[in-house]
C-alpha cells in the first residue's frame, strides 16, 4: 500500500504541479483559532500542512515566527494540545499530509516512544525537527521507522553532495531543500544558485525534493516550484497572521494568500 | 574525537551549520599536533595574558573560617580580568587558520565578550557581540570596554534577555554568516567539537593549579572548587585534578533566591536531561520542554543549562555540584574584598562561599583550592542596585 504522502506527490505529479506545503505555528493565537486557520489553510489548496509546535528558544526561526511561537506559548499551547488538535483535523482531512514539526527538546520531553506511537495512532505522516541532523537521529530513526513514520530530513546550500546522497538514500517521504543559508523569514533576493542546486537535489535524492525557507510571494513560488516536487511557506503566511487587524480580517488574508500560493503552483499559471 | 560524554553532548544544531562543524574540528585536530600553533598559544598566554597566573594562599580568610588553608587561582589576574581569554586566544588562532573575516561571540556577565573583543583587536577581526538587555544594564562597564575594543555590541530583547537568548540570537546570526564568520563560543556548552575544544583551552588552570599546588603546599588540596554558568572555568580546572581520587572536584551553580523558590540557575542540582543550544544535557525546563527562565545575581551564571561534560562528571560521580544563593555569594563577594583586599566577580564570589561554608569541617593542614575565574570591577552597579533591593525587601519585613 502506498503511503499518503507518496501519493500526495504521485497525485501533484499527474496534476503537473509542485506540492504546497504550509509551516504554521500551532497556537497562534490560540489553539482554537489555531486550529480555524489550518482548516482554511487546507480549504485554500496546501497539499500538505508542517505542524510548528512551539519552542521558548526558537534558534533556526527568524522574528515572525519567534514572535508567533511566544505567543502561542503565552496562550497555553503546548505538543499535547497539538496532538489533540492533529486527531481533529485528520478526521476532517483523510487525504492532508501532516507533518509535526518543532525543535528536539519539545520532542525529547514528551517522550520519543510515546509520541511516535501517539502519531502513528492518530494518522500525523512524519515528523521533522530542525535540530536534528543526520549525526543524531539514531534516536528517533529507528522509532519512526517501525511505526511508519518518516522522518524528514533537511539539507542545505552547505551541504555537500556526497554528503546529500547519504541523508536523502536512508529517508522516506520528502527532503526540506533549505533555500538559503540562515534562518527562516521572507527575502526579497534567494541565492542565485538555488535552482542549479535544487536541480542537482532532485538527481542526487531518490525521494521527492522541496524547497523552503524564504519563500514569501506567488510569482516566487512558480519559479522555484517549476525545479522542485514542492514548496513550503512559513513565514511569509504568517506574516499575515501576527499583523496589528482583527482577527477576522487576518485569518481572511492568509487564506487569500494560500489560494494565491496555490493558483500560481498550476501547471496553467 | 568524541562527540559524547555518555549520552551527553552531540551536534543538534541545523543540517546548515553541521559542514562548519566539521571544518571547526577538522582544523581543531590538526591544530593540536602543530607545533607552530602551540608554540604560539604558548608564546600569547604567557606575555600577552600574563600566565602563569598566581596560586595564592588566602591566610587571612582563612584563619577567619578556621578551618583548612584556602587557596586561589588568580584567574582574575589575566588580562582582561577572567579566565575568558585563555579560550578566546585559541579559538582567534583557529579563526586565523580557516581564513574567518569576522568574530561573533555571546556574553552574559560581559567578560567572554570583552576577551572576545581583544582578540579581535589583537588579530585584526570585525567583531559583533550579542548581549541580552538585562545583562547590558547589569553589566554596563564591560559593554563600553567591549565598543572601546571596536566591537558592536548587539543589544538582545528576545525571552529573558539574558545570555541564553544572546546565544539564541548569536547562533542565528551564525547560521546566517559561518561562509565569513567564526563563532567563538565562551563556555564548554553549544555543539561538538566546542565542549572539548573549550575544555582543552581552559584546561591551563587546572594543569598550573596543580603544580602549583604541589610546589608550595607539597600535597594536593582536599577539594578543587569552581563556580559553573556554562562550566568553562570548572571544567578547566577539575581536568588537571581527574586522575587524583583522593582530590573532590566541586562545582558550585547559582542557587539564585534558592532551588525550592524556582529562581535560580543550578540546571544540574535542579533541571532535567534535555537538548538546548546543540547538546544534550541538562536543562531547567517546563514538562512540556520549553525551557526556564533563570535567576542569579550574577549575569554569568544565569544560564539555564550547562556544559555536556559535566552532566556526565554529575552522573558519574567524577565531580560533586552544589548550589549557592545570592546572598551567600554577595556576603563571599564582601569578605573577600574585607580581607584579602581582592573584589572577586561575582560568579567566582559563589565558588569562594561554598569554601568558606565548608573550611571548618577540614582541619588547618587541608587545603581547598578556589578558582577565582575573574574580577569583579564589572560588578560594581550590579552590587549596589542588589543592596538596593535588598534593603527594601527587608524594611517591607519589618
Ligand atoms: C568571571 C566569570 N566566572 C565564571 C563565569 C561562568 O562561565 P563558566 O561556567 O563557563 O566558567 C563567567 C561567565 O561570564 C565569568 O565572567
Amino acid at each position: 500500500m502506498k503511503n499518503r504522502i507518496e501519493k500526495i506527490f504521485e497525485r501533484c505529479r499527474d496534476e503537473k504541479r509542485a506540492a504546497l506545503i504550509l509551516f504554521t505555528c500551532c497556537g497562534y493565537p490560540d489553539m482554537e483559532n489555531s486550529e480555524r486557520i489550518i482548516q482554511g489553510a487546507i480549504d485554500s489548496g496546501a497539499d500538505i500542512i508542517e505542524l510548528g509546535v512551539p519552542f521558548s528558544d526558537p534558534m533556526a526561526d527568524g522574528m515572525i515566527i519567534q514572535k508567533a511561537s511566544q505567543i502561542a506559548l503565552q496562550n497555553g499551547a503546548s505538543l499535547k494540545k497539538v496532538l489533540a488538535m492533529a486527531e481533529r483535523l485528520r478526521k476532517r482531512n483523510p487525504n492532508t499530509g501532516f507533518i509535526l514539526f518543532s525543535y528536539f527538546n519539545v520532542l525529547l520531553s514528551y517522550g520519543l516512544e510515546a509520541l511516535t506511537d501517539e502519531l502513528a495512532r492518530i494518522g500525523v505522516d512524519g515528523i521533522l525537527s530542525v535540530d536534528l541532523p543526520y549525526e543524531e537521529k539514531a534516536e528517533l530513526e529507528p522509532l519512526c521507522k517501525q511505526k511508519g513514520l518518516h522522518l524528514i530530513p533537511l539539507v542545505s546550500p552547505a551541504t555537500s553532495p556526497e554528503r546529500a546522497r547519504l541523508i536523502t538514500g536512508q529517508a522516506s517521504g520528502f527532503v526540506y531543500y533549505i533555500a538559503v543559508r540562515g534562518i527562516t523569514g521572507v527575502r526579497t533576493e534567494l541565492p542565485q544558485e538555488l535552482i542549479a542546486r535544487l536541480e542537482e537535489m532532485g538527481r542526487i535524492s531518490p525521494i521527492p525534493v522541496v524547497a523552503g525557507f524564504g519563500i514569501g510571494d506567488p510569482e516566487t513560488a512558480r519559479k522555484i516550484a517549476k525545479h522542485a516536487r514542492g514548496i513550503v511557506v512559513g513565514s511569509a503566511g504568517m506574516s499575515l497572521l501576527v499583523q496589528e487587524k482583527p482577527l477576522e480580517e487576518r485569518i481572511s488574508d492568509f487564506k487569500h494568500f494560500v489560494k494565491s500560493l496555490s493558483g500560481s503552483l498550476s501547471p496553467d499559471a | 574525537m568524541n562527540s559524547h560524554y555518555g549520552i551527553y553532548g552531540g551536534q543538534y544544531v541545523a543540517e546548515t551549520l553541521l559542514p562548519t562543524l566539521y571544518e571547526l574540528e577538522y582544523e581543531y585536530e590538526k591544530a593540536k599536533s602543530d607545533p607552530d600553533f602551540q608554540a604560539e598559544l604558548k608564546r600569547l598566554l604567557k606575555y600577552y595574558v600574563g600566565r602563569e597566573s598566581p596560586l595564592y594562599h588566602a591566610q587571612r580568610l582563612s584563619r577567619h573560617c578556621g578551618g583548612a588553608q584556602i587557596y586561589l587561582k588568580r584567574e582574575d589576574l589575566n588580562h582582561t580580568g577572567a579566565h575568558k581569554v585563555n579560550n578566546t586566544i585559541g579559538q582567534a588562532l583557529l579563526a586565523r587558520k580557516m581564513n574567518k573575516k569576522r568574530l561573533i561571540a555571546e556574553t552574559g556577565a560581559g567578560m567572554h565578550g570583552v576577551a572576545t573583543a581583544t582578540v579581535a583587536a589583537l588579530f585584526g577581526f570585525e567583531c559583533e557581540v550579542f548581549m541580552g538587555a538585562v545583562d547590558i544594564a547589569r553589566q554596563a562597564p564591560n559593554v563600553e570596554r567591549m565598543e572601546v575594543l571596536g566591537a558592536k555590541v548587539n543589544s538582545v530583547t528576545s525571552g529573558s534577555q539574558t545570555l541564553k537568548d544572546a546565544m539564541n540570537e548569536a547562533i542565528r546570526d551564525w547560521t546566517a554568516r559561518a561562509e565569513d564568520t567564526f563563532y567563538v563560543i565562551g563556555t564548554v556548552a553549544g555543539p561538538h567539537p566546542y565542549p572539548a575544544m573549550v575544555r582543552d583551552f581552559q584546561s591551563v588552570i587546572g594543569l598550573e593549579s596543580r603544580r602549583q599546588c604541589l610546589e608550595q603546599c607539597g600535597k594536593l588540596p582536599r577539594e578543587v572548587i569552581a563556580c559553573v554558568g556554562g562550566g568553562s572555568n570548572a571544567l578547566g580546572l577539575f581536568v588537571g585534578f581527574l586522575k587524583d581520587a583522593d582530590v573532590k572536584r566541586v562545582g558550585v551553580e547559582a542557587g539564585g533566591n534558592g532551588l525550592e523558590t524556582g529562581a535560580h540557575a543550578a540546571s544540574i542540582c535542579g533541571g532535567r536531561v534535555g537538548v538546548l543550544h546543540g547538546c544534550k544535557t541538562y536543562l531547567l525546563q517546563n514538562n512540556d520542554g520549553q525551557i526556564l527562565e533563570t535567576h542569579s545575581v550574577s549575569a554569568g551564571l544565569d544560564y539555564p543549562g550547562v556544559g555536556p561534560e559535566h552532566s556526565y562528571l554529575a552522573d558519574e560521580k567524577l565531580a560533586t555540584y552544589v548550589a549557592v544563593n545570592d546572598p551567600e555569594a554577595v556576603e563571599a563577594f564582601d569578605l573577600l574584598a574585607r580581607m584579602e583586599g581582592i573584589i572577586p566577580a561575582l560568579e567566582s564570589a559563589h565558588a569562594l562561599a561554598h569554601a568558606i561554608a565548608i573550611a571548618p569541617q577540614y582541619s588547618p593542614e587541608d587545603i581547598l583550592l578556589v578558582n577565582l575565574s575573574g574580577r569583579g570591577d564589572k560588578d560594581m552597579d550590579n552590587i549596589r542596585h542588589y543592596r538596593q533591593r535588598t534593603q527594601k525587601t527587608t524594611a517591607q519585613h519589618k
